[in-house]
């Protein structure tokens, strides 16, 4: 689905990410790991539109989208949420999820003005939609509230709602689980299931947490110091001494490998 | 002290019809700031833009400064609006894919420049001796045109707030509240900002149309920020940045607070009349700084839409409690 080329982009001195090439197999969730400060969500933000990589290309279904700016690659089904929720706080969820649908007439200034019937019309369509993406991630009793005021957990539920209010294809989340409890988690990795399955969406996944990343994804892509070092499922990853070392060092590791021993 | 009722009813009469004005001006920094979040400072850039064109597209011909077109008072209105519409595109242009701050020192350099234009150039505008004779429509009567004036307020309140109920105010505010986030919604940012500016610049161009057939004359020292800008920032601020009642609102307020301190200033002994009047900039100043710190939303607060949940899944609801 996703084909990422020799991807390259430095910030001043420092190479965050280098001559990365991987694929994000349509109809999957792949899985993108690494120590911090590894690049992937430069990575991400590359693919998502928001920066531009210095070299390499990004093939999207086999067309060249590296460059093109976010919201084109939106209106292609590529949709991206962030590490840190970027909700629009002083907005309801109700709107927050309002907002994301693309082509509204009444984004049109002169159609908002003149044109108030159809908008209306196209009002009560979109915020049909948005009750049945609150009901699928069961928030619908915060509704109303703020979306600043909502707790961590479920921001990063109204991101991946978010994600719902279009006719998203490609999903890029951000480590969807960093803060959220146990049971919000386990919640949000039934929706990320769910839509996989029902809705084919094609996930990639940047998390920490690595029972979450074991539970959903397949394959697992491993970076560090801005290239990837293994590709693989979650097993081979696991056995794989070069990402053992990546994240904690070969000593440490060896150690762990000793201990382990009856 | 007696007091002359037919002067101070035609007092009210030219304190009011200069508050409506203002009130559009308001409004106009309501779509760029408080809907949008752009931070134009050049206010009276864009202000004497309209004014000027008012002044050059109906007043009869004249050898002293360009046009005089004679053309009627709506024609003047909308040269006003597209002027300063055009003016904002090419400023915006350059400003809008840059950070925030940028737009800021952009207009204000822009709208001082427009002043020292006007100033030196005197086959625009005839200099600092200006343009005189521009008419008010229909009628001389002070009355009449404050009902034009109000009613232009009303039809500009109506269009302002159309557009921030709608999909299209949605997006300023979502853009105004994270950028990187409506980005991330598949929102063109730069578009949406582009038509936030200039709308909102049409309408301070349709102000200073507004407000150069009021005075009849149009000269550059009408157009510095203090009166022009920072004035009109006090206002929305001052009424509810983000609300259009508001903002109207606090035109009204500022404005009879700035008039009423120029009547107590204009009894002093004459020695301390400039100095009074450098005081009243200063209370306005202090004003707002109170406002910033006691009631930093405003007399009237933004609202929020009511966006209620749809009659089927609200019923829904209810059926599950």
């Amino acid at each position: 689905m996703v084909s990422i080329q020799g991807l390259s982009k430095a910030f001043g001195g420092l190479q965050a990410v280098n001559q990365c090439s991987f694929d994000i197999p349509a109809g999957g969730i792949t899985g993108l790991i690494g120590p911090n400060g590894a690049g992937k969500t430069t990575l991400f933000s590359m693919v998502a539109g928001a920066v531009r990589p210095d070299s390499g290309k990004i093939l999207l279904d086999g067309e060249d989208v590296t460059g093109l700016p976010t919201h084109k690659l939106f209106r292609k089904g590529l949709v991206r949420t962030f590490q840190i929720p970027h909700e629009f706080s002083r907005m309801t969820v109700r709107e927050n999820l309002m907002v994301v649908p693309p082509g509204q007439s009444g984004e049109n200034l002169i159609s908002a003005l003149l044109a108030p019937g159809r908008v209306r019309a196209q009002e009560q369509a979109v915020r049909q939609k948005v009750d049945d993406v609150l009901d699928f991630l069961q928030i619908t009793h915060v509704a109303n509230e703020l979306a600043g005021n909502l707790s961590g957990g479920q921001k990063k539920l109204l991101e991946l709602g978010r994600t719902m209010m279009t006719e998203a294809r490609m999903v890029l989340l951000d480590e969807p689980g960093a803060g959220v409890n146990r049971t919000l988690l386990g919640k949000l990795a039934d929706a990320i299931l769910r839509l996989n399955h029902e809705r084919g969406y094609t996930f990639c996944i940047i998390e920490h947490d690595m029972d979450l990343i074991a539970r959903l994804c397949q394959p697992v892509v491993v970076m560090a110091h801005g290239r990837v070092i293994a590709e693989g499922s979650m097993d081979d990853i696991r056995r794989n001494e070069e990402v053992r070392e990546a994240y904690l060092g070969g000593h440490a590791a060896r150690k762990l490998d000793e201990d382990a021993k009856p | 002290m007696s007091i002359d009722l037919s002067g101070l009813a035609s007092y009210g009469v030219f304190l009011l019809t200069l508050a409506a004005i203002y009130g559009v001006v308001s409004l106009a920094l309501n779509v760029q700031w408080g809907m949008t979040g752009l931070f134009n400072i050049g206010i009276a850039g864009f202000y004497a833009i309209g004014a000027y064109c008012a002044a050059i597209v109906t007043t009869p011909p004249s050898p002293s400064h360009l046009g005089g077109l004679g053309l009627p008072f709506g024609v003047g209105l909308l040269v006003a609006m597209a002027v300063s519409g055009l003016v904002a595109f090419l400023v915006g242009l350059l400003t809008l894919k840059l950070r925030e701050d940028y737009l800021a020192i952009a207009t204000i350099g822009i709208s001082e420049i427009i002043r020292l234009v006007l100033k030196n150039e005197d086959w625009i505008g005839n200099g600092v001796r200006g343009i005189a004779g521009i008419a008010r429509p229909l009628s001389a009567n002070p009355l009449v045109y404050l009902a034009v004036v109000l009613l232009v307020l009303a039809a500009t309140y109506l269009a302002v707030e159309r557009a921030r109920k709608s999909p299209w105010g949605r997006v300023l505010r979502a853009l105004r509240e994270n950028e990187l986030g409506a980005q991330a919604a598949g929102k063109n940012i730069y578009r949406f900002r582009m038509e936030a500016f200039v709308l909102g610049s049409m309408i301070m161009g349709l102000g200073g149309a507004l407000y150069a057939h009021f005075i009849g004359f149009v000269s550059p020292e009408a157009f510095e920020p203090v009166f022009a800008t920072f004035l009109v920032w006090v206002m929305l601020i001052a009424g509810g940045s983000g609300n259009n009642k508001g903002a109207v609102l606090g035109a009204f307020v500022i404005w009879l607070v700035w008039s009423g301190t120029e009547l107590l200033t204009n009894q002093l002994p004459a020695d301390y009349v400039t100095q009074g009047s450098a005081l009243r900039v200063l209370l306005i100043g202090v004003l707002l700084q109170v406002i910033l710190l006691r009631r930093p939303e405003g007399l009237l607060p933004e609202e929020r839409p009511h966006v209620g949940a749809s009659p089927a899944s609200s019923a829904e609801a209810e059926d599950e409690a």
